[in-house]
């Protein structure tokens, strides 16, 4: 298990380190970032000074250790924008984010599981086609036109709720069920299909010859199992959650990092834009190493050997 | 993603017919033994069929302005008429010509952002399944790393530094995307590589080239047309929510997205304008889901028993 543990953490430091460099050096492919930085018309001598005030006089590779060094100790850069230290814009936005990712992933699991689960076991039935065939609408549609769908009939035609900001309970409804929706369906498909798998499996009938209650059957033996690949997919599916979150704060003017970045990118403040980037993949990587080192506790089948368990 | 790992649904390939031709025929045969995968197909022939031909049916000019008729409300609504049948936006340009354009861009972009990512992670999954080793390490490595980096933010901090265009679009779109085909890829060939008729074109003698030809390519297809199909509705809604941020192809392109984030400035008073766009969007990707698990319930044996 140890051995497990070091492994996955030296490969999450490797992945780290390759994204850092890939966002570095995407900021310079676009050849001289200075020349994007200043007005047009700045001279020569301008462009020269805040050449060297940033450090672009040096060598690419010097510039990325500097980047490196300066990461390592908390100093990810100067906003070109706002000039303030771009880690501390990040931070002030990231729990608006979280917030909303948070609310949307458990009103998706919430909804989701029962939904699967009633699915299978009444698998054939009304309630199940009515409810994969409203997975089905769920998966194909884009969560921003949901969120403006939602705009429009619960704040322009009914009045009920408030289109933008955040702040209560009521800000949060639809960013979180906009965002939330396409997961929920997904989740819903997967819950259904594995509980089916699961429940023609041996020790289920097992559990059930026993005179075991129903609910005991699904709830404690069934559902353990098919909660893996829930786990997995949850894991995988949250990059899905912090990229639409970007689109979706914008959509209801909600004052996270995908607005953040947004704005970033408009005003050309790639060192803020790669900022948000680095923060929002580290927190998917440590989502994932956390989901992968959670399989331990779901299945004791897996040992954690030293052969290839790949995810 | 260990969609194919062992059983893979087709056996050695017999003679006569090139084995591509005869694994398509045979998927031809087993989709029809699902009407909603055919269903799916039908609406989606109809609209890439539309989207192809809609100059004929509708010649009329997505970009041209007439302030006189804005906002008109679609035909069948009070104030509407049919000279603008889904209406007009804030600028007195006909919805439905704007949507059929935009249908025109999306599939555009998205089938060849597919065709970017299906063919770099087929050549890569198959380089790395075949031959293994170092080269197999490299790629599978650089997979992880892709995997890692949210593909969204991948593709927003590309798109940030390049600009927009629909070459990068696709570019950006596709590369970002090539990982699961190639994991795909090498998963079945890992298997492929080992089965016994592989191992006797081997002892004949049978050129590598040959024997991925001839033997690997046919069978460990068809795991990757369900990924494509799958893919590309992820890709069309991607597509269309760059484009609601103003990332997509560059103005004044009527796409999905933009049609989209210019209505919401007028939520209120023209309701036409944020919702139809979305409808067509999702009709698209609905047909595509339908008919990608089809394809999926037809192709993978194993759940062609506990789904339905």
């Amino acid at each position: 298990m140890l051995r497990y543990v070091l492994r996955r953490l030296r490969h999450t430091v490797f992945v780290l380190v390759a994204i850092s460099a890939i966002s570095f050096f995407f900021i310079h492919l676009s050849g001289d970032p200075v020349m994007l930085m200043l007005p047009a018309d700045a001279s020569d001598a301008e462009i020269e000074a805040t050449r060297r005030q940033l450090g672009f006089d040096q060598p690419l590779w010097v510039q990325y250790g500097r980047f490196v060094a300066g990461a390592l100790s908390g100093d990810l850069g100067q906003s070109l924008y706002y000039h303030v230290p771009v880690l501390d814009l990040v931070l002030e936005r990231l729990p608006a984010s979280l917030e909303l990712t948070v609310a949307a992933l458990a009103f998706a699991l919430v909804v989701s599981v029962p939904m699967g689960i009633l699915a299978a076991v009444k698998r054939g039935s009304m309630v199940d086609f009515l409810g994969m065939l409203a997975a089905l609408f769920g998966v194909s549609m884009p969560h921003f036109w949901l969120g403006i769908m939602l705009i429009l009939l619960f704040s322009v035609t009914l009045g009920w709720l408030p289109t933008s900001g955040r702040g209560g309970i009521e800000h949060l409804v639809m960013p979180a069920l906009a965002l939330g929706m396409s997961l929920l369906a997904m989740f819903a498909r997967l819950t259904r299909s594995v509980m089916l798998e699961v429940l023609n499996l041996d020790y289920v009938r097992t559990a059930r010859a026993k005179g075991l209650p129903e609910i005991v059957v699904i709830g404690k033996h069934a559902l353990r199992n098919a909660l893996i690949p829930l786990v997995t997919i949850i894991g995988l599916e949250f990059g899905f959650l912090l990229g639409g979150t970007v689109v979706i704060e914008t959509v209801f003017a909600w004052p996270g990092l995908g607005r953040l970045v947004v704005q970033a990118i408009f005003n050309r403040d790639y060192p803020l834009v790669q900022a948000v980037v680095l923060v929002l993949a580290g927190i998917f990587v440590a989502v994932n190493l956390v989901v992968d080192l959670l399989y331990g506790l779901l299945d004791p089948q897996i040992r954690y050997r030293d052969g290839k368990e790949t995810a | 993603m260990t969609a194919a790992d062992d059983d893979l649904p087709l056996a050695a390939p017999r003679r006569a017919a090139p084995p591509l031709l005869r694994a398509l025929t045979a998927l031809g045969a087993e989709l029809r033994r699902h009407p909603s995968a055919l269903a799916g197909g039908a609406i989606l022939l109809a609209i890439v069929l539309t989207a192809a031909c809609f100059p004929l049916l509708w010649p009329v000019d997505p970009l041209a302005q007439s302030l006189l008729e804005r906002l008109q409300p679609p035909a069948w609504q009070e104030g509407g008429g049919w000279a603008h049948p889904l209406g007009t936006d804030n600028l007195g340009r006909d919805v439905l010509a704007r949507i059929l354009h935009g249908s025109r861009v999306s599939l555009v972009i998205a089938g060849s952002a597919v065709l970017v990512a299906a063919v770099a992670g087929t050549v890569l999954g198959l380089l790395a399944g075949y031959h293994g080793g170092r080269l197999e390490t490299a790629v599978m490595r650089m997979a992880d790393i892709f995997l890692a980096y949210p593909f969204m933010l991948l593709t927003i901090s590309v798109i940030a530094v390049l600009g927009t265009s629909i070459a990068n679009l696709v570019l950006v779109l596709g590369l970002s995307d090539w990982v699961i085909y190639a994991r795909t890829m090498r998963a079945s060939v890992l298997s492929l590589r080992e089965k016994e008729f592989v191992q006797a074109a081997r002892a004949i003698g049978t050129t590598d080239g040959r024997i991925i030809r001839r033997h690997i390519l046919p069978n460990a297809l068809s795991p990757i047309l369900v990924l494509a199909t799958v893919r590309m509705a992820s890709i069309i809604i991607w597509e269309s929510g760059l484009s609601f941020l103003g990332m997509g192809p560059p103005p004044p392109t009527p796409t999905w997205g933009r049609i989209l984030a210019e209505g919401r400035s007028y939520i209120t008073d023209a309701w036409w304008l944020v919702t139809l766009p979305g409808i067509a969007i999702m009709l698209t990707i609905l047909s595509i889901n339908l008919l990608g698990d089809g394809l999926r319930d037809a192709l993978d044996p194993r759940v062609r028993n506990s789904i339905r």
